[in-house]
């Protein structure tokens, strides 16, 4: 009943400022017509230099507070070159943007209507458009070279000493496996999948198999300085590895596998210090739409140094069981539900 | 050629139907068929413009209710409860429903308002009128367009009902996680209904697109040659070209989507192992929907702007008592348009595991449509620029539209450079980029339109003070929602996510994200002034008692202030001239009527 009541009252309120701005015009009718209406036409004139001029100030006003907050610092070689990029782009842009929208509100300003004047008729004007034409053109190829020597180098072949580590997407959180002592990440069949001891679908008859070690907290470990190479892959829907402080992203696809490599330049440790946050952590998230978890699809990077890396390494056991049974496996790691979304603590 | 229009079914032998709510029918038409199947364009329009209106209440309040989530996680609001029921237990959202109302709102405000709402109201309404024919080229195609549209309205409409909620996959659902239902309860009977809606809408679409194509280039009136169109004209053309061409393609889309949902195929699914056990298909791509859908997905960007474009160019011309700047420009970036808009689907794909190399083609594809779309909006710059111009409400929100376009339009270069996007890719700043551009920058234009077009829809005008309120309302507060979101977006901020508090890197946007829905929401009642405005102004309104009321010299302001079925009285009007000649006519008049034979010695244009 409230509910009624409430769309009642709404509609009234609707209604009556619908008259009280009908009356308003009638008044205006009454005041003269054309002498209301040319009043009026002043009054937008001057109400869109004010939106600009206010709109300026908020975007400055919108740039301080959120400045700092907008680009995190780069974490990886190829972030550094994709910030100048950006930030050519935007004074690009910028300018465009600037330019564009004074003309715009100024010209509404200036050539507002008034009684003696006339509008210019002017229809065309073939040297105007050429110019118009080619300075975009040209500006577009300086960025389109810019980008694809980037994009070039981002995905490039990974260098040859690149670490090797497999992230794997699940509803709803993300596997990590690496390929241990041989180096060699062992043969997959995703109908050997099940969730008690073969999370990935290893081919246990592959050797290369045995000494590989798979983290499921989501937790991705990689040395500083050291080109890391990862080989994504999804085992249900499709899911996204997003590494905003390295600038990176990939679809993690079911039936195919996609890669992307880059080389992190700075420590967790040392990200605490530069960002002054105690609790900093690199995060993976999820950037693809992959069912109700995907918010809570979080992953961890911890970038160490080579001997804490090492270190790290050496406390880890293959996945593989072996003859042992299941209750070996990973005793560090909590066992994973299929809906892991619990798992992740939530506020 | 206007011979064959008088001849035209439905026209010789019509018991001439009136436009809408000035009842003085001459002659008996039943109710039924003069208001409900009707086959008067005019009537279609109107009937496309209110259903779309109903559908922008309903995406737009979904939005309220998403950004109340979003902008105050902690809170519960038991008002959604009255609305959401057991979606919104306790009046805190589930994340379930969340991303049911995120890919309803999409899916709504993207086809069922911005292409129904917006085409089919404006092709409708402006090409018979403006190229001066009596109805389409088949009013009963035209019919069936709308009901086949309404159709699938209700087929969406109740799928929001069913048990296990609407599809929730995103709008563009992708499988396999539209495909499997152990995937997400949205993927159940829900994605069904929405497939089907939509292979209705394909179909309502496509015989509208034919419909219009065939009328503009079959029953221009004697002198109409194609290059004194107006704008909104040959916009309309090539919005109608873009879908008969792509929506095929989005319905084989989904017809396989539909068999590996229920036939058992592998279209698109191989490898996957959910809910426990591995699933039978190999050898399917999931990349393969994303073409098939982003083939349609692209174009259907420009099939949303173009028609804002064309009323944008028609109006600020009008407005500003002055021909429109460079009109062979604007049509050749018209075509540009439209044919770059079916080379550049793949920048939607950059990191999909795509190959980098055709990712670089699509880069350089993609960059070039920045041409095109800066031709334009200099040449309204242009057009406005020593004009003498009338600040009415359709003409604010013209001057609101080329803004956002500006706006939005130019964040499009960061998004098209793949080396760019691969960290922009699925995060707010493409939110921000897409609602400006094609959200609401082509409602700027569908609000101008709908302004500057409701004395020839309606007979009366809406009214002015409560446009000026809505038009601020509405430009401040887009651009106070969106703004903001691409600082979020550059810090690598996910969409569609449910909830940022535990993540360390993004919940230091809290009180943004709150600011945001807020203004969301204030922006959201501001429309409501609008629908009130509209509804209540189509009975109430300020009677229009002049035939052409923004003195504009094309043929639709020609006929009578409310035109019956057939348009014109008597004879179809013959053109002389081209539909922008803003110059003095000897007569104290600052405009020539498209009717008027030139002068001796006057130069055509």
């Amino acid at each position: 009943m409230s509910g009624f009541i409430s769309i009642f009252l709404i509609s009234l309120v609707f209604f009556i400022i619908y008259q009280i701005a009908k009356a308003s015009e009638l008044a205006g009718i009454l005041r003269g017509e054309e002498k209301t209406k040319a009043q009026t036409n002043r009054l937008m004139a001057w109400l869109l230099v004010a939106f600009f001029v206010l709109g300026v100030y908020g975007i400055w006003l919108c740039h301080d507070y959120l400045m700092d907050k907008m680009l995190p610092v780069s974490a990886s070689d190829h972030g550094v070159q994709y910030d100048s990029m950006l930030y050519i782009t935007l004074i690009v842009t910028g300018i465009v943007f600037f330019l564009t929208q004074a003309l715009l509100f100024w010209f509404a300003f200036r050539y507002q209507y008034s009684e003696g004047r006339k509008a210019t008729f002017l229809s065309h004007n073939n040297k105007l458009e050429v110019i118009w034409t080619t300075i975009p053109a040209i500006a577009m190829a300086l960025l389109v070279i810019v980008g694809l020597r980037n994009w070039g180098r981002m995905t490039s072949e990974a260098p040859k000493d690149a670490m090797v580590v497999e992230v794997v997407g699940k509803q709803f959180n993300w596997i990590i496996r690496y390929p241990g002592k041989d180096g060699v990440l062992g043969k997959k069949d995703f109908r050997m999948t099940n969730d008690a001891d073969n999370v990935l679908g290893q081919d246990w008859n592959d050797k290369n198999n045995h000494d590989d070690v798979v983290l499921q907290n989501g937790e991705l470990h990689l040395i500083k300085g050291k080109p890391v190479k990862l080989i994504i892959g999804s085992r249900d829907v499709i899911h996204d590895v997003g590494l905003a402080h390295f600038r990176m992203k990939m679809d993690a696809v079911p039936g195919i596998i996609t890669t992307m490599w880059f080389t992190p330049t700075i420590t967790t440790n040392e990200m605490k210090e530069i960002t002054g946050n105690p609790d900093f952590v690199y995060e993976i998230s999820c950037d693809q739409m992959c069912g109700k978890g995907h918010y809570a699809m979080r992953g961890t990077v911890i970038v160490h140094t080579e001997a804490e890396f090492n270190a790290w390494m050496r406390m880890q056991q293959p996945y593989y069981a072996g003859d042992k049974g299941n209750e070996t496996t990973e005793p560090a790691q909590p066992e994973q539900k299929t809906d892991s979304v619990n798992a992740i603590t939530m506020k | 050629m206007s011979d064959v229009i008088i001849q035209g079914p439905n026209v010789a032998h019509t018991h001439s139907a009136h436009g809408e709510h000035h009842g003085h029918d001459h002659h008996e038409q039943h109710f039924i068929t003069k208001w409900i199947f009707s086959q008067d364009h005019k009537i279609i329009a109107k009937q496309f413009l209110i259903t779309g209106i109903i559908w922008a209440i309903i995406g737009a309040l979904m939005s309220v209710f998403f950004r109340l989530q979003l902008g105050f996680p902690d809170e519960t609001f038991p008002i959604m409860e009255k609305f959401l029921g057991e979606w919104a237990k306790g009046g805190k959202l589930s994340a379930e429903f969340y991303y049911a109302l995120v890919t309803m709102h999409g899916t709504i405000l993207v086809f069922f308002v911005l292409t129904a709402g917006l085409s089919g109201t404006f092709a409708n309404l402006l090409i018979p009128l403006q190229v001066g024919a009596r109805d389409m080229a088949s009013p009963f195609m035209n019919m069936l367009s709308y009901w086949f549209f309404f159709l699938a309205s209700i087929v969406m409409f109740i799928s929001l009902f069913v048990q296990t909620g609407p599809a929730s996959g995103g709008w563009t659902t992708y499988p396999p996680l539209s495909a499997l239902k152990e995937a997400s309860l949205g993927s159940g009977i829900g994605m069904d209904l929405w497939l089907i809606s939509m292979a209705l809408f394909v179909v309502s679409s496509l015989l509208g697109g034919l419909n219009y194509i065939s009328t503009i280039l079959n029953m221009r009136t004697q002198g109409m040659s194609m290059t004194r169109m107006p704008l909104t004209i040959w916009a309309l053309l090539f919005t109608a070209v873009l879908g008969v061409l792509s929506f095929p393609v989005l319905l084989s889309g989904f017809v396989l989507l539909i068999f590996d949902r229920n036939f058992g195929t592998s279209f698109y699914l191989s490898e996957i192992f959910i809910a426990g056990k591995a699933l039978p298909n190999i050898g399917g791509s999931a990349i393969l929907y994303q073409h098939l859908f982003w083939f349609l997905g692209h174009p259907e960007v420009y099939i949303i702007m173009l028609p804002g474009m064309g009323m944008a160019s028609e109006i600020l011309s009008t407005h500003s008592r002055k021909p429109i700047f460079g009109y062979f420009a604007m049509i050749i970036s018209l075509i540009g348009i439209t044919v770059l808009a079916f080379l550049v689907w793949a920048h939607h794909m950059f990191v999909t595991g795509m190959s980098p190399f055709l990712g670089s083609i699509f880069v350089l594809l993609t960059l070039l449509i920045a041409v095109p779309s800066a031709v334009k909006v200099f040449n309204w710059l242009t057009t406005i620029w020593r004009g003498n111009i009338k600040f009415t409400v359709p003409m604010m929100f013209a001057i609101g539209f080329v803004s956002l376009f500006i706006s939005g339009g130019l964040t499009g270069i960061f998004l098209g450079n793949s080396a760019l996007d691969i960290h922009l890719h699925d995060t707010y700043f493409v939110v921000a980029h897409f609602h400006i551009v094609m959200g609401v920058s082509a409602f700027f234009g569908m609000f101008a339109g709908i302004y500057h077009w409701f004395p020839k829809m309606f007979g009366r005008f809406m009214n002015n003070t409560l446009g000026y309120i809505h038009f601020f309302l509405t430009f401040a507060g887009a651009y106070l929602i969106f703004w903001p979101m691409h600082y979020e977006g550059i810090a690598g901020m996910p969409r569609r996510y449910y909830d940022y508090t535990a993540w360390e890197s993004f919940n230091q946007f809290e009180s943004l994200n709150g600011f945001i829905s807020i203004a969301a929401i204030i922006v959201f009642f501001a429309q409501l002034l609008f629908v009130v405005n509209f509804f209540v102004s189509i009975f109430r309104g300020r009677k229009c008692l002049v035939q052409n009321p923004w003195g504009s010299p094309s043929l639709e302001w020609t006929t009578p202030i409310n035109p019956g079925h057939g348009n014109w009285p008597g004879e179809i009007p013959t053109v002389h001239r081209w539909p922008y000649d803003y110059k003095d006519d000897g007569h104290g008049n600052d405009f020539i009527p498209q009717t008027t034979p030139l002068k001796e010695g006057e130069e055509a244009h």
